[in-house]
């Protein structure tokens, strides 16, 4: 166990930081992502509300290691060699990202259009009664509140995210998952190793878990 | 008091169907600059969606309403811009719960550049003291009472400086012995020659302070004339029916 710490510690110190890298650079995008279609699932538009609602059914309907897969091996494929003309090269990196975005995007969507239905209509009607537009309402008066009470299930997911980089250990991102599988290769020690990355994870997802409830709290005063 | 030689809201033919559903059958209606009217009937007679007409909350689906001889059911009138003119107060107050009270009423005309932001806050201000809650400028929504709500809410739609005033049962969610309050403001008001439209069930009120009443039933306007004639001297038989179970 000691031995693994001093002689690999390092290694999975930084191992975990690309992790980090990974669920926020995924978080990121998919926030924008699940904004989007999260409003485009309550704005008062047919046509909005399907391509809202097909992208979130086909990721949530796809395994994330499906997902992963299919834009590593399968997008550069498509371009390169099924259409041709094009040389698409995805790092691990860039794939992880996209198939991060997307996935935690389906859910986030999912999440802010719930957010956005769980106001009361009456604040929508009472501030287009003044003459706000639709735009100026939703901004000024619903989305703040409808992020409030999306708080807590938005951590819960950005911790989802941050487990699922795990997955991407499948494309070849050097990300905790991939270096410990190294590491127990290099030292025969599988308990020594999966305990200590399990042990890494539990504290990076306690520290965001009890900063969200600190936060939680905080913007609750007010109220 | 009314002034006849100006009609500010025009209803011809007014009709509202939500699927099959028939809820405005046919209403005409003239109400003038200054008036105050009182819309009474038994729920489910339309009264509350005849009152959203009027500032398209709710889309017609047949008939005009010309407001200062505009038609706002036509898709060319910047409904928003129709808006400013017509404040309207809700059952349910729909306060700004993520605002706090000053901000509650200077949040549209500072986003709409009415005027500035002080300017917006000093009448802001001021209205609250007309309301009687001046000092409740940094509360938020939660901490007031029912009746402090609605007062914060009249406050508010008056910050745009209206010339019509909707009531869509102001009091009804009201504990009873808030009910007084919120009255006192609208009568003021109503003193005051604001042209106001009342969906209400204070027979009282509608008989104190009303230029006119409009019985509703059926999604018809029923019977109307002053206070005296609908309220006192009924002459149709839905409103008899009507009076004699609320009175």
């Amino acid at each position: 166990m000691i031995r693994i710490i001093t002689v690999y510690g390092g290694m999975l110190l930084i191992a975990l930081g690309r992790t980090l890298l990974l669920a926020l650079l995924g978080l990121f995008f998919a926030c924008i992502i699940g904004m989007i279609f999260g409003i485009m699932g309550v704005l008062k538009n047919r046509a909005c509300n399907i391509i809202a609602q097909i992208f979130v059914d086909v990721i949530r309907g796809v395994p994330m290691i499906v997902l992963a897969f299919f834009v590593y091996f399968g997008m550069p494929y498509f371009f390169n060699t099924i259409i041709g003309g094009f040389s698409v090269n995805l790092t691990a990196l860039q794939a992880g990202t996209i198939c991060l975005a997307l996935n935690c995007g389906a859910y986030m969507a999912e999440i802010v259009r719930a957010g956005i239905q769980s106001v009361d209509k009456g604040q929508m009607e009472a501030a287009r009664s003044l003459g706000l537009t639709y735009g100026m309402s939703m901004r000024k008066v619903v989305l703040p509140q409808a992020i409030r009470t999306m708080i807590p299930t938005f951590i819960n997911q950005f911790i989802i995210t941050l487990k699922d980089t795990s997955i991407l250990s499948v494309i070849g991102f050097p990300e905790l998952v991939n270096t410990a599988k190294n590491v127990q290769a290099n030292t025969f020690m599988s308990f020594q190793t999966w305990a200590i990355v399990g042990v890494m994870y539990l504290i990076v997802i306690t520290i965001l878990s009890r900063s969200a409830k600190m936060m939680e709290r905080r913007l609750n005063v007010g109220r | 008091m009314a002034d006849k030689s100006v009609i500010k809201i025009k209803v011809e033919n007014l009709k509202k169907s939500y699927g099959s559903l028939e809820v405005l059958k046919d209403i005409s209606t003239e109400i003038y600059k200054g008036e105050v009217v009182c819309v009474i009937g038994p729920s489910g007679s339309g009264k509350s969606t005849f009152l959203r007409c009027l500032n398209r909350l709710e889309n017609v689906t047949g008939g005009k309403v010309l407001i200062d001889d505009t038609d706002i059911t036509s898709k060319q009138v910047n409904i928003n811009h129709v808006r400013e003119n017509i404040g309207m107060v809700f059952q349910h107050f729909n306060l700004f719960q993520n605002l706090n009270i000053l901000d509650n009423l200077t949040l549209a005309p500072v986003q709409l550049k009415k005027c500035s932001k002080e300017e917006a806050v000093s009448r802001g201000k001021k209205m609250l003291e007309k309301v009687g809650l001046a000092d409740k400028a940094a509360s938020f929504p939660s901490q007031l009472s029912g009746g402090q709500k609605q007062r914060v809410a009249i406050a508010r739609a008056l910050c745009m400086q209206p010339d019509i005033m909707l009531f869509d049962e102001p009091t009804s969610a009201l504990d009873p012995e808030m009910v007084g309050e919120v009255l006192q403001v609208m009568k003021e008001l109503a003193g005051e020659g604001m042209t106001m439209v009342i969906v209400t069930h204070e027979m009282g009120f509608a008989r104190e302070v009303a230029d006119r009443v409009i019985f509703m039933d059926g999604g018809y306007i029923v019977e109307e004339g002053t206070p005296q004639e609908v309220l006192q001297n009924p002459k149709e038989e839905r409103t008899i029916d009507f009076l004699n179970k609320v009175l």
